[in-house]
């Protein structure tokens, strides 16, 4: 039963737009953060001695190391990042004036902009978009799209089973395993508080 | 016979000849600054075939066979085929070496693969176990990064310290005797690892492996890096080329106007956005076989010392957070006039 809960309250977050989906962005950026190796630092090993190298290599490192322009990959972020749910809205708008109850308008957004997430992959788009706005084109759901479809087209060449149908989800894979932890996790709170 | 020096170094007695030189780029490569030195630029990363694992095999035979032909030598004259890639199990070398039908070594010591097979071929014939090898390695920018990072279509930004693998094969053929620039000394080098664990910052992790080989090259055979030409690195690439700088730098040795890094030859790191400059096993080896090679041979550079990097790592080591062990592998390549 909670897992029900869980997926319904989860649905009805995603639904307000609320926390659920904030957190599955969250998840997601930093899985693929994770996932680019940045900030891990350990393995060190050895005397005293050694690690006092490594330390000292490591400060050597970070000074000549270009360091990322943090103003303005989160200027470039926000404005591509706004730019896909600007569109997203005007889906949106466009459904509910066609007549369909809100619900109904916001799933379908959502498949659009899913579809038009893995159009743009498939035709070497996106991956130019994301080098440009960086987490803005990763954290929306075009990105999610994204990161399924990108390994897709790669494993399509170890076959549909064990290329395609394993490898699809090496990096949407850990999202959603932790997406629906949390969501179950939030379901059992909201079934015992209320 | 040659003879051991000091630790790590060698010498040869009757140094091996590079006789040939050839190489294969990709697009990319082929719009930077070296463009005009190589001898094929590919149209299509693909090369014709159906996956990029077997356009970077292809390109590999086909380097080989290059080399071979400009010299007009048969594959049935060849006594070892020493090459390597960075894919697992040296799959491009491997299959490139199934259409040649040579007696084959393969090797893998990463980016430094190409001095490694340079060293110990020149090792096979001055030992007297050949007269003539083929070396050669190579790597593709899109097998790498499915390997070791994303997939090419997946939107992230890379990082500013990043590293571009090279498109491209190079091949050389060595030989006992005949013109052309000699192989006369070399250190192999050991793995280092100084704690570096980001898998976007390999010239970081291989620099104190460098720096490790050029010390003891130069206390090995009492040299200063004054007495070289061009003293070159692998693939170190912006960030790894200021560390290994101030390593030197640390330990008495100062290396200044006639040091480069190929990482940092083989773009326009102002326009190709390539971020800190090149990588992989192709790096060095297009480098040396398409520009290096030919000042060498016209007397315009009399001694090169070129030391190859290479990570050595594998995406599942990293993924379980150990750090980045390096190696370097240098080799000294005179000019004919000299020899």
């Amino acid at each position: 039963m909670p897992t029900v809960v869980a997926s319904s309250v989860a649905e009805k977050m995603i639904q307000r737009g609320g926390t659920g989906e904030v957190l599955l962005c969250f998840w997601r950026y930093r899985m693929e953060y994770k996932l680019n190796g940045v900030d891990k630092m350990s393995g060190i090993t050895g005397s005293n001695e050694q690690q006092m190298e490594m330390a000292e290599y490591q400060e050597l490192i970070n000074r000549v190391r270009p360091k990322h322009n943090f103003l303005k990959n989160a200027i470039l972020a926000f404005l591509v990042g706004g730019s896909i749910c600007l569109i997203g809205q005007f889906i949106l708008q466009i459904y509910t004036v066609q007549g369909l109850e809100q619900q109904q308008a916001q799933a379908a957004t959502s498949a659009t902009m899913v579809f038009l997430g893995a159009f743009l992959t498939g035709i070497g788009v996106y991956d130019r978009i994301g080098k440009f706005g960086g987490a803005g084109s990763i954290v929306p759901i075009t990105g999610f799209a994204n990161s399924i479809v990108a390994p897709a087209m790669e494993a399509r060449r170890e076959g549909f089973v064990f290329g395609i149908g394993a490898k699809m989800f090496t990096i949407a894979g850990p999202v959603l395993v932790y997406g629906f932890l949390i969501s179950a996790l939030i379901g059992i709170s909201y079934f015992l508080l209320r | 016979m040659g003879q051991k020096v000091g630790r790590q170094s060698f010498r040869f007695n009757k140094p091996p000849v590079i006789a040939a030189a050839a190489n294969i780029v990709g697009p990319m490569e082929g719009e930077g600054p070296l463009a005009a030195q190589f001898d094929w630029i590919m149209d299509d990363p693909l090369f014709g075939e159906p996956t990029w694992e077997r356009a970077e095999s292809k390109m590999l035979r086909e380097s080989a066979k290059l080399a071979l032909r400009k010299i007009n030598w048969q594959p049935r004259e060849i006594d070892f085929f020493l090459a390597g890639d960075l894919l697992n199990q040296i799959i491009s070398a491997n299959f490139a070496a199934r259409g040649l039908d040579v007696p084959f070594l393969g090797l893998f010591g990463a980016c430094s693969t190409f001095a490694e097979a340079l060293m110990l071929g020149g090792m096979v014939i001055d030992g007297g176990f050949a007269a003539r090898v083929l070396v050669a390695s190579g790597s593709h920018h899109n097998t790498a990064e499915r390997q070791f990072r994303f997939p090419i279509e997946q939107g992230v930004q890379r990082l500013p310290y990043a590293q571009w693998t090279v498109t491209g094969a190079g091949a050389l053929a060595l030989a006992d005797q005949g013109g052309g620039p000699v192989i006369t000394e070399g250190t192999a080098g050991k793995v280092v690892d100084l704690g570096i664990s980001d898998v976007n910052n390999m010239g970081a992790a291989m620099a104190p492996a460098a720096a490790d080989t050029l010390i003891s090259h130069f206390q090995d055979l009492g040299r200063s890096p004054a007495e070289y030409d061009l003293i070159l690195t692998g693939d170190l690439g912006t960030v790894g080329s200021a560390a290994l700088k101030d390593l030197m730098k640390m330990q008495g040795y100062l290396l200044e106007g006639n040091y480069c890094d190929c990482g940092m030859l083989i773009y326009d790191l102002a326009r190709q956005d390539v971020h800190a400059g090149g990588s992989g096993c192709g790096c060095s080896s297009v480098v040396f076989t398409g520009s290096i090679w030919k000042q060498l041979n016209e007397g315009r550079y009399r001694k090169v010392l070129l030391a190859a990097t290479g990570a050595l790592m594998s995406s599942t080591s990293s993924q379980q957070g150990e750090t980045i062990p390096g190696i370097a592998h240098a080799v000294v390549v005179e000019s004919p006039n000299l020899a």
